[in-house]
């Protein structure tokens, strides 16, 4: 079985983003840009499935700009088998990177495909389940365990209350939630030999996908403020400041 | 045309999001029709059927839905789609599965978590945990949108909708539920809680978070909360946890306890009320926005905290 990831480059989650001054967007010059980590998560999967002997090839992909092959880089370093690189500038929404996910998956033929649940950029949550409704697809979302069974999956999902655990029927989507596994980091040696690893590039128009967006950005701007208040010297200080001043006991 | 919601719930009761969901359908100018799909779900329908300005409420009753499994749930919204302009549900975790499956089947793009509704095709929506705020105007014929519920207060009841039967859709009998673990508590649910007793890496361990953390949460009545370290270290069950991958929540009061306050938790509370901190390094960034803060241990702070309240609450 071939394994599909998708990875995307994002503003790396240690840096406090900066909304423009004019309001067209957030401050993406000079930042530190690393693989969103739910990806992360989602490549260490499929290379443990490899790993234990469940997988025969594990392929990332990225969709966007030149520099998002340094992101497959990463992930080839991590021990992925090969990149292929959708070179596109500007923003692809969720839907538009679903239906180029499709066209690859049409040219890959995976038997599975993991992506992270969200990336930490839009926080959109979107693309998984999107691209398992355009294959006509089973999708495990939220995944903090997945089990290969003969023709499909066992997925634990984390859910409002606690797990929930179905069986997908072969080929399918999984998305990851922070408690499926700890991504290991690139050791020296696989940093050098992921550089002689094959990246594929290809474009949007190839697989015949228009990424014109459908959503127009009108502004961006600063969230409301939120002032700090007051220092309490003591415990009964602050109960009685609870109770008296804001009344919320 | 209409607006079709999707309601939030267990098979036997609808849950309160659904109600903060439905001020930010209304407000989208047409009117709502409720979309309860389920098993044994009656009960559930005639509480959508109460909430004020429903026209409509559709129930689906069927096996197919008892636990809202994405594929038929999507297959079953699609079905339904012709008659609607938009389709709208809560942001709980059984709508992010569902929606943007419904979305991309209509080769829409959703807009996801809305905060505010600026025009019927226009919306506020947080990025980057919250860091910005992004208006978005849609060119989609139809809209896909799931909303923050914390963002709206939620529509009363004094409606009496009709509610109709339909039909399930074709089971694309791909996905099969096995099992289901929720925790049966007593607490109130995290979103839907007045008061959140939160706690973070700095209460230590499991058995120190059910020693201290728990027993504050009780006396006060509140749901629980848990940082994203606190959970990965294994001291909080996983949908306990509040931030940006999280849970959202905005309580009356959210009481953080030994949480040093990453943007990502951050993310998940900042629209509390009021806001405590309690934190032995004075300066964590959680003091920046609690209106409350005292420096000190929570080992021992928590236990005077809770005999200070008993007094007050008396």
């Amino acid at each position: 079985m071939k394994i599909l990831v998708p990875v995307k480059r994002v503003v790396d989650y240690n840096v406090k983003v900066r909304v423009k001054s004019d309001g067209s967007g957030v401050e993406l010059a000079n930042v530190k840009m690393s693989m969103n980590p739910f990806d992360e998560i989602a490549v260490e999967e499929a290379l443990r499935l490899k790993e234990a002997g469940k997988a025969t090839e594990v392929v990332v992909v990225s969709i966007g700009p030149a520099q998002a092959s340094e992101t497959l880089r990463t992930a080839l370093a991590m021990g992925a088998d090969r990149g292929i690189l959708v070179k596109v500038d500007g923003v692809v929404e969720p839907l538009a990177v679903a239906k180029i996910l499709k066209a690859v998956v049409g040219e890959e033929a995976p038997g599975l495909v993991i992506l992270g649940k969200q990336a930490i950029d839009d926080d959109c949550n979107q693309t998984g389940q999107m691209l398992a409704a355009l294959l006509g697809w089973p999708q495990g979302t939220f995944a903090s365990k997945v089990v290969v069974e003969d023709g499909g999956f066992a997925v634990t999902r984390e859910i409002d209350g606690g797990l929930q655990t179905v069986t997908l029927k072969g080929p399918a989507i999984v998305t990851t939630d922070l408690r499926l596994n700890e991504p290991r980091y690139a050791s020296l040696p696989n940093i050098m030999k992921a550089k002689k690893k094959p990246i594929d590039e290809k474009t949007p128009d190839a697989y015949g996908v228009d990424v014109a967006p459908r959503l127009t950005v009108v502004k961006t701007a600063e969230p409301a403020g939120r002032k700090a208040g007051v220092k309490v010297g003591s415990v009964a200080e602050l109960v009685g400041k609870l109770k008296d001043e804001a009344g919320v006991i | 045309m209409a607006t079709l919601l999707i309601a939030e719930h267990d098979n036997s009761a609808l849950n309160g999001v659904t109600a903060k969901a439905l001020t930010a359908a209304a407000a989208l100018g047409a009117p709502v029709h409720i979309l309860v799909a389920g098993q044994g779900a009656t009960a559930v329908a005639d509480a959508a059927a109460k909430l004020a300005g429903v026209e409509k409420v559709l129930l689906a009753d069927d096996a197919l839905y008892a636990h809202r499994l994405a594929e038929p749930l999507a297959a079953l919204v699609v079905s339904l789609a012709p008659g609607y302009d938009a389709i709208v549900g809560p942001s709980t975790a059984m709508v992010k599965n569902v929606l943007p499956r419904v979305a991309a089947l209509l080769d829409v793009m959703q807009i996801s978590d809305i905060i505010k509704v600026d025009a019927p095709d226009t919306f506020e929506r947080p990025i980057y945990a919250g860091n910005a705020i992004q208006t978005v105007k849609s060119s989609d014929a139809k809209k896909v949108v799931t909303v923050r519920t914390a963002s709206f207060a939620a529509t009363g009841e004094g409606g009496s909708a009709p509610v109709e039967a339909v039909a399930a859709a074709a089971d694309p009998a791909v996905s099969v539920f096995v099992e289901e673990a929720i925790a049966a508590s007593d607490r109130p649910e995290l979103t839907a809680a007045k008061i959140i007793v939160s706690g973070g890496r700095a209460v230590g361990s499991r058995e120190k978070f059910a020693e201290l953390i728990e027993p504050l949460a009780d006396a006060l009545g509140a749901a629980v909360g848990a940082s994203r370290a606190a959970v990965d270290a294994g001291y909080a069950p996983n949908d306990w946890q509040v931030g940006q991958t999280g849970k959202v929540v905005a309580p009356e009061l959210y009481i953080a306890l030994g949480i040093s306050g990453a943007i990502q938790h951050l993310a998940g509370m900042k629209d509390s009320k009021v806001i405590v901190a309690v934190n032995k390094d004075e300066e964590a960034p959680i003091f920046q926005v609690a209106d409350y803060g005292l420096v000190g241990d929570i080992n021992t702070v928590i236990p005077e905290l809770k005999a200070e309240i008993a007094k007050v609450k008396g």
